[in-house]
């Protein structure tokens, strides 16, 4: 039988707020234990909740990026449970209505193996805030468990999809996609480790062709890509497996082990909990008005598809060199910094695309750490535009300025690698390659086209690289007759 | 002295007739006498008292002196107060010190207020008679075998017996009002949000409000003057602008001073349910009101039968999440022998909770349960809009509402502990006002007489619309110029 796999995702991205959604506590990362846990943090007896209003402009910002509905009134409520680092007994979320309703994401899906590349629309379902809950740790005293209460009340925004995706490549692509959007739009530092982005991911199977869902398994809290890939991969397996062997899959929230790389069941869903969630009666509805969505959007920058969308008209980028370059914000920004500074926008996507992002990803760098600004880029590009040097010597100018030895033209001068065009000093070079070189040129004349090649290979080195290598390729044609 | 209202102690310390040290040391002496027999107060920390007391005297002494500067303030033990022990009537917080202060201590700190002690009160507010309490019922200084009402049973005590010269309460369902008909003193709930509830120990978030205790409506707007404005760090604090509680009393005078008032009485709060002798204390109040040229008209409030049941579907769920935080983790008691995490928080909470508290964590939880939300809490949400839309109505009929503030006198101690809706019915006439979030006050009206022959006070209770506490307190002042039932003071207690 042939087998489907149908996932949705459950995203909860950590907003890049000052402080922390219902209290004035900071959200910095990092810090000692119940350092940044004020008396709302510990819950204390009698504190009260106050709403961030960073917090909901960074989820209408959200809403407006993926053409959501944005609710007008939307509410707050309690979901009711006890864990040691829930310290209130519940946790402060959206439940029936949240602030942002249904949108989508358009995601680029990459070649596979035996797949070429696609686009897709993945329907979001809503998006709600929320507070974090503290943490658990288990080793700091010995036989005890300890709790820090710095992440409790930092504020979330949960993404919940459709299950529109159908492999892991769309998982991942989708979930990289929204990783990019939440820090484009500048709501979330998107860091994966400190867990700033981490998925649920829902997975279930069916055979190909009908529409009835299958149980699903949630996969809990994965904070790289790589492992969402192994996750999907090894549970869709497990299901088809456990399905063909004549089995039933239970309803369940599961783990993935990054070292065997399987997934393990934590609770089934009759252990589940009843939340008796109700309106919190110490936080008023939020109400989000007309006015304060056009003050958002003022504030917001162009996004991707925008982006794409001028790349493509005005500077005659191909579709794919667009989608490359907005990728995230800041290569895009440097991108279009380059072009601004006077470089060629099809040079400048070629050397961003090319030499810049090899660098950067051989040493492990984001481009806003690049030692190479984009002014500098476009500096040295103009020295190819009129030809002081040639595109190969420019990638040595380019090492060059990665590793810090100065200008553009301070490096071409020291290196001395200015491009050599003047025609009488070209044909001199010439005359000593072919007096140098009769058996080539024989060769060439006995109508072995490779010759030719060779000879100009020969005239470049003689140059030590700086002939103008079209000039060259002229010269040499006509003096050969 | 102790039976000064809280404008004459202002004038006698402005006039350095008596210093806040002075003041307060008379009262810490009364109540090292008459406190072990009343039990109105948990925790008596003469030190930090005094210390205020000094820091007051410098203030006055310094010109600085506000209305309440350097006057002995009751506090109800519900109230965050920083370095003092915040018990809530609780074993649960036995040992609780908090670290912050709620909105109503740093108010009355702001202006140089004296804080005399945290009061006892019924667990976490739940009950209406003090019993409640892990530290010991109240006893009302009227007779002592009868109970002061309850939640603020503590402040009601305080007041009555002169053991403060005022105090603060906390209202839910009745708990400022009830033990203000029970103890003979004027007690003011206001509107919902008008007074901050941060740093208030939360029973029912939608439903608490502090308010003033005090022995006259003026003492009350002298309080609310302190204790009444916008805080933002309360999401259902209400910014509007600073009021003078007192502006409105010294017109209070002459021979008519509330020609024109329209004073509704619903027929529903004489009905079935009033005690007798109750009726007749508060038919006599009317009569006098009229004499101040108040018109009388009937009104009806349709649903306020309903208003107990909504209140114990309401009131519980609240409290059933509210309660959750203490769960032995962080501060409070902790059992102290427990196999895992389960047992811990199972065990804690058994021990640190009493019966009436463990009662309404159990409906609260049964109410909000999958499967039962619906006929219970939405229904019981869909029944308050009811409830306060009968309010409404009424008030096009009157300018404010009248009748019992509780349906008999102060009851036997023990008398009701067995039966808990006969004691729920004790808030009868409060509740629906907490439903509505509209302010009530219980002003001194009388007495009935107990079958001891003990004489037993009656409160009247003024029902206002939104925001019309100023009005209501001068309602209540002009009606404290023409009697003296608040200036009456249990015997044995001079």
């Amino acid at each position: 039988m042939q087998w489907e796999v149908v996932i949705g995702l459950e995203t909860h991205t950590q907003l890049k707020t000052n402080t922390k959604i219902f209290s004035g506590a900071s959200t910095t990362y990092g810090a000692a234990p119940n350092t940044q846990a004020c008396e709302v943090s510990i819950a204390l007896p009698g504190v009260l909740p106050v709403l961030n209003k960073q917090a909901v402009e960074c989820a209408i910002k959200f809403g407006l990026a993926i053409d959501a509905e944005i609710a007008q009134r939307s509410v707050f409520s309690r979901k009711n449970y006890f864990y040691p680092d829930l310290p209130k007994g519940y946790q402060i979320s959206q439940f029936e209505l949240p602030v942002v309703g249904k949108g989508k994401i358009t995601i680029q899906v990459p070649a596979g193996k035996s797949t070429e590349a696609y686009e897709k629309v993945i329907h979001i379902t809503r998006a709600h805030l929320e507070e974090d809950a503290g943490k658990s740790v288990h080793d700091a005293v010995d036989g005890m468990s300890g709790i820090d209460l710095n992440r409790a009340g930092t504020p979330l925004l949960e993404i919940v999809t459709e299950p529109d995706m159908r492999s892991a490549a769309e998982a991942v692509a989708y979930a990289k996609k929204l990783h990019e959007l939440v820090q484009w739009i500048g709501i979330c530092d998107g860091n994966m480790q400190e867990g700033s982005f981490r998925c649920d991911v829902n997975v279930s199977v069916r055979p190909k062709g009908t529409e009835k869902l299958g149980t699903r398994r949630e996969i809990k809290n994965l904070n790289s890509f790589k492992f969402m890939q192994q996750a999907i991969e090894y549970e869709t397996q497990w299901q088809i497996e456990t399905l063909e062997d004549g089995g039933t899959i239970q309803q369940a929230t599961v783990l993935f082990n990054p070292d065997t790389g399987e997934t393990r069941a934590m609770r089934s869903k009759e252990e589940a909990n009843d939340y008796r969630y109700f309106p919190d009666p110490d936080l008023l509805p939020l109400a989000v008005t007309e006015e304060d969505k056009s003050r958002v959007r003022a504030e917001m920058p162009e996004l991707p598809q925008a982006l794409q969308a001028r790349f493509v008209g005005e500077y005659q980028l191909s579709a794919y060199d667009a989608s490359t370059l907005t990728a995230s914000k800041a290569v895009a920004d440097y991108f279009v910094e380059t072009v601004q500074a006077g470089a060629d926008a099809k040079q400048s996507a070629n050397w961003v695309m090319g030499a810049v992002s090899a660098k950067l990803n051989a040493e492990e760098k984001t481009i806003a750490d690049s030692p190479v600004t984009a002014t500098q880029l476009a500096a040295l590009l103009k020295r190819i535009g009129d030809n002081t040097i040639s595109n190969n010597a420019a990638k040595q100018v380019f090492e060059g300025m990665w590793a810090g030895e100065g200008t553009v033209d301070a490096i071409i001068e020291a290196k001395g690698l200015k491009q050599v065009s003047d025609t009488g000093a070209i044909e001199a070079i010439i005359k000593e390659v072919l007096t140098a070189n009769q058996a080539m040129v024989d060769e060439y004349k006995s109508g072995k086209e490779k010759a030719f090649n060779a000879l100009v290979g020969q005239c470049m080195k003689a140059s030590k690289g700086k002939a103008n290598p079209a000039q060259v390729n002229e010269l040499l044609k006509n003096m050969l007759g | 002295m102790i039976n000064s209202s809280l404008k004459q102690l202002g004038h006698l310390l402005a006039s350095k007739q008596i210093s806040s040290v002075e003041l307060t040391q008379s009262y810490l002496q009364r109540m090292a006498q008459h406190n072990p027999g009343i039990n109105a107060y948990i925790t008596i920390d003469e030190e930090k008292s005094l210390a205020q007391a000094k820091a007051a005297d410098v203030s006055i002494a310094a010109g600085n002196a506000q209305a309440l500067t350097g006057i002995p303030i009751a506090q109800k033990d519900i109230f965050c107060a920083k370095g003092w022990r915040t018990t809530c009537g609780s074993k649960m917080l036995e040992t609780f010190i908090s670290p912050y202060d709620a909105h109503v201590i740093s108010q009355f700190d702001a202006v140089g207020a004296v804080n005399l002690g945290k009061t006892n009160m019924d667990e976490f507010a739940m009950g209406s008679s003090n019993e409640t309490s892990y530290f010991g019922g109240v006893k009302n200084p009227w007779d002592v075998d009868r109970v002061p009402g309850g939640s603020s049973g503590g402040s009601a005590a305080a007041v009555a017996a002169r053991l403060c010269a005022a105090a603060t309460g906390t209202d839910t369902g009745g708990s400022i009002r009830q033990p203000a008909s029970l103890c003979g003193f004027t007690g003011l709930k206001p509107t919902y949000g008008l007074v901050s509830r941060y740093g208030m120990i939360a029973f029912a978030s939608s439903l608490d409000q502090a308010g003033p205790m005090a022995k006259s409506a003026e003492d009350c707007a002298l309080m609310m003057n302190v204790m009444a404005g916008f805080d933002e760090r309360d999401s259902t604090s209400l910014n509007r602008p600073v009021e003078d509680y007192t502006r409105g009393l010294a017109a209070m005078t002459g021979d008519q001073p509330l020609k024109g008032l329209r004073i509704g009485l619903p027929k529903e709060y004489f009905a079935e349910g009033l005690n007798a002798d109750v009726a007749k204390v508060i038919e006599t109040a009317i009569a006098e009101y009229k004499k101040l040229g108040a018109d009388i008209v009937e009104v009806s409030l349709p649903n306020n039968n309903l208003s107990i049941p909504v209140y114990y579907v309401l009131a519980p769920a609240e409290a059933s999440s509210n309660l959750s935080r203490f769960d032995g983790v962080r501060y409070g008691h902790r059992a102290a022998e427990y196999n895992d995490l389960l047992e811990m928080y199972m065990k804690s909470r058994a021990e640190g909770f009493g019966a009436e508290v463990k009662r309404r964590i159990l409906i609260g939880t049964y109410v909000l349960s999958a499967g039962y939300y619906d006929a219970y809490y939405l229904k019981a949400q869909q029944i308050r809009r009811l409830i306060a839309q009968d309010f409404v109505e009424a008030f096009k009929y009157c300018d404010v509402i009248m009748g019992p503030a509780a349906p008999s006198t102060a009851f036997k101690v023990g008398e009701k502990t067995s039966d808990p809706v006969a004691m729920y019915l004790e808030d009868l006439y409060t509740i629906a006002v907490n439903l509505a979030g509209l302010p009530g006050m219980s002003i001194p009206a009388g007495f009935a007489q107990s079958s001891e022959g003990k004489p037993l006070p009656v409160g009247l209770q003024i029902i206002g619309n939104y925001f019309d506490e100023a009005r209501m307190l001068d309602i209540g002042h002009a009606y404290q110029q023409v009697t003296d039932w608040h200036q009456q003071m249990p015997a044995g207690l001079e």
